[in-house]
């Protein structure tokens, strides 16, 4: 049932050199965790669109640079809360993709039974403590769970992705201020895809750069751009080494664009096609197969080879989660509470 | 077990301090928690006997705190939280409804997230609508969540430590009026089992159900009421979720007579959830008499001392409630 697993995201990527870009093997690994999302999120609209999954979704393509460039900066005891538009986090982190799959395909075997869906997938092997329905609602969870690792002494980060919407909310405030007064080993990543929904940063805040907002809490915060993912990476290990050293949170604000709407309602009435044609134009993924063939670190056969590998890792989650049962109405009311032993 | 007699807030104070002794991983934050010793003085000396790290004041971020709950209780750790006022609560709401209740159900039944929030509810301190408030029924409306109201000092100590132990969030709501009452509490640590209901009094007359403070009012109403030949039972269901409905249906079997007393306003109150068990139940085949409810006033809570007692059942009311129940149909 793991064909579909990936064989070199986790342990995350550690370039002896600290560049993704001067490190054949770490180049290849980011590479197919942007690969590996863009393929999964592409399979999961495609089925959507034949009619053949339920519900709603949040898709990332356009996004897949700064969930990995954050994530191969993580050792796999590193905790992760994810948001709505988490497939990216999810995989970058090292979920099993038939899993995935088969949460969206609403099956038994799914990471939550069929009982969460693609905004709820939580993983504890990958220490994936949850996407979230509600936008900010695990930033504060973030914080706590880096309270519990400093209070236990354990060297563990944890790393809070979310939008620029999650900004306004009064959570991200609460979180960060608690975060920065306790020096916890958390870091905050927002990717700033422009739009909370449809509502834009220029209408939604006065600052310019998100990570300004660091400053009110006495806290680093640095704006990367979200679709070079050796940029956001150098700014994840240098916030890990920050969180990981007891000297506190970071924000990183990663500077990116969702290609597709908000969610499957979405018009895209708010924004013009050239300037999602613009944002096309810096897709993440071919800037850095760029510069990597460019610098004749890697061949086009091996990023063909990994592109086709990917691909079949796709296919293969969706024929596993298919052929897996439906989720069981008859054990419905399980799991409400955990048993007390 | 040794009994001694002590206040409502020390047996909570000494479960804390059990619960934190026997466990690294019990901790507790909130706001004022430490040096101040708590707004109604309930953690006191817990500051100086485990320190800052355990004790943790918190900046004034209801929200920020349970979120922070939530998080380390996913990997491990045993938060108890003090909101200071349940009313403050509703600051926090996010994190309690959405995520803490949630979690273990939503992400398929491999994290829970082992946190106790308690936090003081209830009227009768002249603190107005926006700090008296009874808000049970909001927690105990999500499923998820496992709400206790201890209404002595014995059960704040024992439903506390089954609280900290369960591996659910559990909501305990302390009626402030209670925390400087004084009852029999054991020395030892013991658990309180959640979703046990108490006999509290036996009597052949009526069964009166109550609540939080309402408890021992109605316990001061029915010795009243037996000096006019009324012997009334007695039942606190302790716990609101889970709820134990059998000792209530056992006793209206006996009595044919059922007074519901809640502090909470009535319109889709606690009380109404009971009401309409017995009417699906068995025990509304026993019934003399309909179902009586006694609720707070369906208004926020005033300030005024003689507005706020009218506003809520006094002994007064329990004690005429129960007659005319006797005198119907």
């Amino acid at each position: 049932m793991c064909r579909s697993q990936m064989t070199t995201i986790t342990p995350l990527i550690s370039p002896a050199t600290g560049s993704l870009e001067a490190d054949k093997s770490a180049a290849l690994a980011a590479l197919e965790s942007m690969l590996t999302i863009r393929s999964f999120e592409e399979a999961v609209d495609g089925l959507f669109a034949r009619g053949l999954m339920h519900g709603t979704m949040h898709l990332s393509i356009g996004q897949e640079a700064s969930a990995t460039g954050i994530c191969a900066a993580l050792k796999p005891t590193d905790y992760i809360t994810s948001t709505h538009r988490g497939h990216g986090h999810c995989i970058a982190k090292g979920a099993d993709l038939t899993r995935m799959m088969a949460e969206l395909l609403a099956k038994q075997t799914g990471y939550c039974r069929g009982r969460g869906g693609s905004m709820h997938i939580a993983d504890t092997k990958t220490r994936n403590l949850g996407a979230n329905g509600i936008v900010a609602g695990g930033i504060p969870i973030a914080a706590g769970a880096a309270l519990a690792q400093k209070m236990r002494g354990e060297s563990n980060v944890v790393v809070s992705f979310f939008g620029d919407g999650a900004t306004n909310e009064g959570a991200f405030h609460e979180a960060l201020n608690l975060a920065a007064i306790w020096d916890l080993p958390v870091i905050f990543v927002c990717e700033n895809n422009k739009y909370g929904m449809s509502n834009s940063t220029e209408l939604s805040m006065r600052v310019e750069k998100i990570s300004d907002r660091a400053l009110a809490y006495g806290m680093v915060g640095v704006t990367v751009d979200g679709n070079d993912v050796n940029e956001v990476y150098q700014a994840a290990v240098a916030a890990v080494e920050r969180a990981r050293s007891g000297h506190g949170p970071t924000l990183i604000e990663c500077e990116t664009y969702r290609w597709k709407g908000h969610s499957k309602s979405d018009k895209n009435l708010y924004r013009t096609k050239e300037e999602i044609d613009e944002w096309k134009a810096k897709d993440p993924i071919v800037r850095f197969q760029e510069t990597i063939l460019s610098s004749g670190l890697v061949t086009q056969a091996e990023i063909d080879e990994l592109t086709a590998k990917v691909r079949e890792a796709t296919r293969d989650a969706i024929k596993d989660a298919s052929a897996a049962p439906d989720s069981n109405p008859a054990e419905l009311l399980t799991s409400v509470f955990r048993e007390v032993k | 077990m040794t009994d001694r007699i002590i206040t409502y807030s020390e047996a909570v104070r000494e479960a804390i301090g059990q619960a934190m002794d026997a466990d690294p991983n019990v901790f507790m934050l909130g706001e004022d928690i430490g040096i101040y010793g708590g707004a109604f003085g309930v953690s006191g000396d817990l500051y100086h006997r485990f320190g800052a790290e355990r004790i943790r004041d918190t900046p004034i971020s209801e929200l920020g705190i349970v979120g922070a709950a939530v998080g380390a209780a996913l990997v491990g750790m045993r938060p108890i939280v003090e909101i200071q006022f349940s009313d403050f609560t509703a600051q926090a709401m996010d994190q309690i409804v959405n995520q803490a209740a949630k979690i273990h159900f939503m992400l398929g039944g491999e994290l829970s997230v082992p946190m106790v929030l308690r936090a003081p509810s209830g009227s009768g301190t002249g603190a107005a609508a926006q700090h008296s408030q009874s808000l049970e029924t909001w927690f105990a409306h999500i499923p998820g969540l496992k709400v206790v109201l201890p209404s002595n000092a014995r059960d704040a100590k024992g439903l506390l430590l089954a609280a900290i132990d369960d591996p659910n969030p559990v909501i305990v709501l302390e009626h402030k009026l209670l925390y400087k009452t004084s009852g029999p509490v054991p020395a030892e640590p013991f658990r309180t089992p959640i979703g046990v209901a108490d006999l509290v009094r036996e009597g052949k007359d009526l069964v009166i159900v109550a609540t939080g403070v309402m408890v021992s009012r109605s316990v001061s109403a029915a010795e009243q009421l037996a000096a006019q030949g009324i012997e009334a039972t007695v039942i606190d269901p302790r716990t609101l979720s889970p709820l134990d409905m059998t000792l209530i249906n056992d006793a209206i079997a006996a009595t044919g007579r059922v007074m519901l007393v809640q502090e909470a306003p009535k319109h889709v109150g606690f009380m109404a959830e009971i009401a309409a068990r017995i009417a699906e139940g068995p025990a509304l085949y026993s019934l003399l008499a309909p179902v009586k409810r006694l609720c707070g006033m369906d208004i926020p809570i005033p300030y005024a001392p003689q507005l706020e007692k009218a506003a809520v059942p006094q002994l007064e009311d329990i004690v005429t409630g129960a007659v005319q129940l006797m005198r119907e149909p």
